[in-house]
């Protein structure tokens, strides 16, 4: 689960991590309110989304020109898009303007962009220098690691592919935590020096105990600013979390915003299946994670494209098979449907009750093709074959696959 | 005796009277596994419904009733790594946890508490162990397995079931079949599983079925390739599965381009392994190498 920066940099102020003074606005309105609040000469409008790349994004709305224009002084290189300088609050105002309501299409949105519903107006900040730092599960030996990058500002898949001696590495002992000899050692590692240094340590150690407490599964700090005179404050941070631990995290939970995500899936996720949409043609709906991927996967072996991944999981009822029934005709690109199932304490009756029982809700309009397996098939099929539906039944993987694969590019 | 789980294994149950709990329960005696107990704190002086199977307060008490050797998990996500950690304690010698969607902080812990001890965890958020004919331990449908010579080796359960499936229909059986889990922090890994199986002399060959996320395959492969003596057939999950998405399984997600199920069918390639990219034909592949 993601949360927007300015969420994120609320979490950090906790852990007492410090952070550039800033007001989260909804409209015009509030961002002007929250500049002069805020005081000062020099602000960010910073777009929230849950995607990075926002400084060097472009509005879908916007012309070139019109950008360029908004940018005002910023580097049109990199100073284009989500992220604008303000020097008086009529600027401010002017971007919060330019920038809400507006898409934003970054290299990590998708053509299709994200739309702005939220500025983060943010205190300007004295910038010596720029750092990265992030920590994350290192599943290589089950422990959390915390990493540091010299090239603060660039994304660290750059870093990694251009320069990975660049970045730095450091894991933490489960029961001791991080501890600041570590910190130490990282700062040393990337040109850090003087005071900043335990400066430096005590932030890694802070980070580590939000990534602990609130259970992140990243928490990604770019750039961690040196100031002046030598003090580190987090000017950019993504943080998202084990949606496992979100019952223990309620007020993590409440930030989630349902917006940033496909509508599809939260619809399924709310009906607990496990959804994400492909742009193929054949429809998927599988028992199991491992299945539900060896069935996408089979589908482009045969020339076809996967329209979904779908997994019902272990245990589903027949409203859940209903649901995910409506959800994958729902998407006007599905040409052909695969229902792939190995019944396991799944049986197969319930998932061909399910199918009919959605066939009388929503009618089927492309073809279906149907492979059981395992526990109850016989009844299963048994159940399809009476209903007088058009189903085209399989009996194993590969034909199930041909047929559906066949029936969309038909 | 295969590995891991035998007719001799002395099997609990935590949580054994939850809905999962005890329904798997019961099919894993219908099956014929030795299931010697329960436990559920509070419920101690009870039996199971009415399988005579006595339940214990702690597993403590359980292992100093029946000998148990080993337990199965059934217990809740927030509760699941206390009792991991009850039965690391209590020195049994085999946990297999079923439980889907424990928080990873909390199998952070539990993993550095398990590598300095005597026990060995299978899962979690796997579909178990099975021996076919003897034990079974988990929530596999115990009637597509036959017993026989080819060890099966995955994350996913379902992909499990399938490659078993295709095994018994090409008239192959199994030595053992082991789900190692679909988390990202996982008790038995893939390279566990294989050095069981390579010095198993009842097994002849294996099944390996990986899927996306992390580099426990291309670890694997690593050791196939140094060590292994008997062939293996591999297929992995996920090719078409998009970036930075996590497909399902909490282990399953392709990050900054690491973790691709192109990277481990070309690890498989350069180990030797038999592999498949049509996951219908593991068994057939099998069938095909063994002559």
């Amino acid at each position: 689960m993601k949360i927007h920066e300015y969420q994120a940099k609320s979490i950090l102020r906790k852990f007492g991590i410090p952070v550039p003074p800033g007001k989260a606005a909804t409209t015009v309105d509030e961002a002007v309110a929250a500049a002069n609040e805020l005081g000062g000469s020099l602000w960010v409008v910073k777009s929230q989304i849950h995607a990075g790349g926002r400084g060097k994004g472009r509005f879908k709305e916007l012309s070139t020109e019109a950008q360029l224009a908004a940018a005002g002084e910023g580097n049109p290189e990199d100073g284009v898009g989500g992220v604008l300088l303000s020097r008086s609050v009529d600027a401010v105002k002017e971007n919060a303007e330019t920038i809400l309501g507006k898409t934003l299409v970054t290299k990590q949105t998708g053509p299709e962009g994200k739309l702005v519903k939220t500025v983060y107006i943010e205190g300007g900040c004295d910038i010596a220098r720029e750092v990265y730092v992030a920590a994350t599960l290192d599943r290589a030996n089950n422990k959390i690691l915390i990493m540091a990058s010299a090239e603060g500002g660039t994304e660290i898949e750059e870093v990694a592919e251009e320069n990975p001696d660049a970045i730095k590495r450091v894991w933490a002992e489960p029961a001791a935590g991080l501890q600041p000899w570590q910190g130490r050692q990282l700062a040393y590692a990337i040109g850090i020096e003087g005071k900043t240094v335990n400066r430096f340590a005590a932030f890694c150690m802070a980070l580590y105990k939000c990534f602990v407490e609130m259970d992140c599964e990243m928490a990604e700090v770019n750039p961690l600013v040196i100031t002046g005179d030598g003090a580190v404050v987090a000017l950019d941070c993504k943080m998202s979390f084990d949606g496992n631990a979100m019952y223990r995290h309620k007020d993590v939970l409440a930030m989630r915003d349902l917006d940033e995500e496909d509508p599809a899936e939260v619809a399924a996720g709310e009906f607990g299946l496990s959804f994400i949409k492909l742009d193929g043609s054949v429809g998927c709906l599988v028992n199991g994670a491992g299945l539900a991927m060896a069935t996408m996967d089979i589908i482009q072996f045969k020339g076809g494209s996967p329209a979904n991944f779908l997994d019902v999981g272990g245990g589903a009822t027949e409203s859940q098979v209903t649901a995910a029934f409506e959800i994958i005709t729902r998407d006007p690109s599905v040409k052909a449907i695969l229902v792939n199932i190995f019944g396991g304490i799944m049986q197969c009756d319930v998932i061909a009750r399910g199918i009919i029982s959605a066939i009388e809700n929503v009618g089927l309009k492309v073809p279906l093709i149907v492979r059981l397996a395992g526990t109850n098939a016989e009844l299963g099929k048994k159940i399809l074959e009476e209903s007088g539906l058009d189903i085209i039944p399989a009996t194993n993987l590969d034909e199930a696959a041909d047929a559906a694969v066949r029936a969309a590019q038909a | 005796m295969a590995i891991l789980v035998n007719k001799d294994t002395r099997v609990i149950c935590q949580g054994i009277t939850g809905k999962s709990g005890a329904f798997h329960s019961k099919m894993c005696m219908e099956y014929g596994t030795n299931l010697v107990g329960g436990v559920v704190p509070g419920r101690g002086g009870q039996t199971f419904e009415d399988t005579g199977v006595p339940i214990f307060n702690t597993v403590h008490e359980a292992v100093a009733a029946t000998g148990a050797n080993a337990s199965m998990l059934f217990v809740p996500p927030p509760f699941a790594a206390d009792s991991i950690l009850e039965a690391i304690d209590a020195g049994v010698e085999l946990v297999i946890c079923i439980t889907e969607g424990i928080p990873v902080m909390d199998m952070v812990k539990v993993n550095a508490v398990l590598q300095d001890s005597k026990t060995r965890m299978v899962g979690p958020n796997c579909p178990g162990v099975i021996t076919p004919g003897e034990c079974k331990m988990g929530i596999m449908p115990g009637h597509i397995h036959t017993p026989g010579r080819i060890g099966v080796l995955s994350r996913s359960g379902t992909l499990t079931y399938s490659a078993v499936g295709q095994l018994s229909a090409v008239g192959l059986g199994q030595s053992t079949c082991v789900g190692i889990g679909g988390d990202p922090i996982i008790g038995t890994k893939f390279i566990d599983v294989l050095e069981l199986f390579n010095n198993d002399p009842e097994t002849d060959a294996v099944i390996m079925v990986g899927e996306i996320g992390g580099s426990a395959e291309e670890e694997a492969c690593a050791w196939i390739k140094a060590n292994m003596t008997k062939p293996v057939v591999g297929f992995i999950a996920g090719s078409t599965a998009p970036p930075g998405r996590r497909m399902g399984h909490a282990g399953a997600i392709v990050s900054g381009g690491q973790g691709t199920a192109e990277g481990k069918f070309a690890a498989m390639e350069d180990a030797g392994v038999h592999v498949v990219r049509n996951p219908a034909l593991m068994g057939e592949k099998m069938k095909e190498i063994l002559g």
